[in-house]
């Protein structure tokens, strides 16, 4: 216990020095940095705190897709902070104060962290979730259970704000958006780097066949859709980032990334519209095999992982390629 | 009370320093950048929530005993990916608002804006600044 205690302590530190020192910096660059060590700390932490799942989400998207975002947009923007002047201080600090201190006051009626008796703990969905639906559904990964099951709908919710996201990044970045479509022929590329070139030739293939075992593995060890996506869309960031953007979009064509957006977000509405059709209710999987429930279960699990990867690669695909094109068009 | 509310206290530490950034500071993308911060604090403290001493991951196992709560954990999960796709479309407004002024720094854009009656009183110190 005072084992645990140390780590985490010296882990929260670690975090909140990070914290602060991104609020300090002015070189736009090294706060991105700062801000992937920060995503890498919490992954460690969520990992501490029994969240393997997101942990690895955190991993992939903290460290890996929103560092490459916020990096290409430095690239195309300033990368240096003006000075906060001491007027604009102030005001920060005054709600900083007032709302932590009603943080900290309205916390001393927290239960205590780690608590078994916690009003959390207590509710009746807790053995629901972790042991009804070993019958139920019958997956040992509660947390995929309950995803993909149990709170599918909130799921779709999810999905549908992400889609709406890659949306709105199309049409604000997108080819609509852009009236000119002159390209300097003088492109950079990584791959002329033979290292870099031979590694990523490399890698991609396990990064891709990784993604895959995510996805299908999700059921039974930490994984799933939205991990697995977000992988998948790393294996593109990386053959766009090496290889340069018009090689990967022979590769990868914008028609089809805007295929695949549309086509994750339907095979789950189809999901649910199917399960109507048969009699059960919206994304009630049971009625997919009938006499079986567990089998359609496994069956509604499996496509609605399927289709959010789908839709959360090709979005972050596509978000990516966006912010390159950009780029390489001014 | 130390002992058993620490680590809500180092996180709403963590949450107040991304909130401070993007309360005070001027830049575009440093106010992304704290969003993040403050996002990232927001999440560590639901998910110790549902943490349980000598728990393990609720991935159900016949030797294990003790699980922590799935449920914010799902929440979590989702919310971290829906963050990165809405920091997507805040950098993509960034990337057209600096297309479009030149500049990220909210003094300056409020300086360089047509509908404004040209003061230029509010851009004068952050432009010495950023020299």
């Amino acid at each position: 216990m005072t084992t645990f205690a140390l780590i985490n302590v010296t882990l929260l530190g670690i975090l909140l020095a990070t914290a602060l020192a991104i609020a300090r910096m002015r070189a736009l660059y090294e706060a991105t940095m700062l801000a992937a060590l920060l995503s890498l700390v919490t992954a460690t932490l969520f990992v501490l705190l029994d969240a393997v799942d997101v942990a690895f989400t955190e991993a992939a998207v903290g460290v890996g897709i929103s560092t490459v975002l916020l990096l290409g947009v430095l690239a195309l923007t300033r990368s240096w902070e003006a000075v906060t002047s001491q007027r604009r201080r102030l005001p920060g600090l005054l709600v900083v104060v007032l709302a932590g201190g009603a943080l900290v006051y309205a916390s001393q009626d927290l239960p205590a962290f780690g608590a078994a008796d916690s009003p959390v703990q207590l509710h009746p969905v807790t053995d629901a979730y972790l042991y009804e639906s070993q019958d139920e559904v019958g997956i040992p990964n509660t947390v995929t259970a309950v995803l993909a099951s149990y709170r599918a709908l909130d799921t779709l919710g999810e999905l549908v704000v992400v889609f709406t996201a890659g949306l709105a990044v199309l049409s604000v970045l997108g080819p609509l958006a852009r009236p000119e479509q002159t390209r300097p022929g003088a492109d950079f590329h990584l791959a002329d780097y033979r290292v870099i070139r031979v590694i990523t030739r490399l890698l991609l293939p396990f990064i891709l066949v990784f993604a895959l075992y995510v996805l299908f593995h999700g059921e039974y060890g930490p994984g799933g859709g939205f991990q697995a996506g977000v992988i998948f869309a790393t294996g593109a960031v990386l053959y766009g980032l090496v290889f340069g953007l018009d090689r990967a979009q022979q590769v990868i064509p914008s028609w089809a990334l805007w295929l695949f957006i549309c086509l994750g977000l339907l095979l789950y509405l189809g999901l649910g519209v199917a399960t109507m059709l048969l009699g059960g209710s919206f994304l009630d999987y049971d009625v997919l095999s009938p006499g079986h429930p567990e089998t359609g279960q496994h069956l509604g699990i499996l496509l609605v992982e399927m289709a959010i990867g789908t839709t959360v690669s090709a979005v972050m695909a596509m978000i990516f390629f966006s912010f390159a094109s950009r780029g390489a068009s001014r | 009370m130390i002992a058993s509310h620490y680590v809500y206290w180092m996180l709403f530490a963590v949450m107040l320093t991304g909130l401070y950034v993007v309360i005070s500071h001027a830049n575009l993308l440093k106010k992304l950048i704290g969003l993040s911060v403050f996002q990232v604090g927001v999440f560590l403290f639901f998910i110790s929530l549902g943490k349980v001493t000598g728990g393990s991951a609720p991935i159900i196992s016949p030797d294990i005993q003790t699980y922590s709560h799935p449920l914010p954990q799902v929440l979590i999960l989702t919310a971290i990916v829906v963050g990165v796709a809405t920091l997507a479309v805040g950098l993509a407004l960034a990337v057209r608002i600096f297309e479009a002024y030149g500049t990220v720094e909210e003094a300056d854009l409020i300086a360089r804006d047509p509908a404004q009656p040209a003061s230029g009183l509010t851009a004068a110190d952050d432009d010495a600044g950023e020299r």
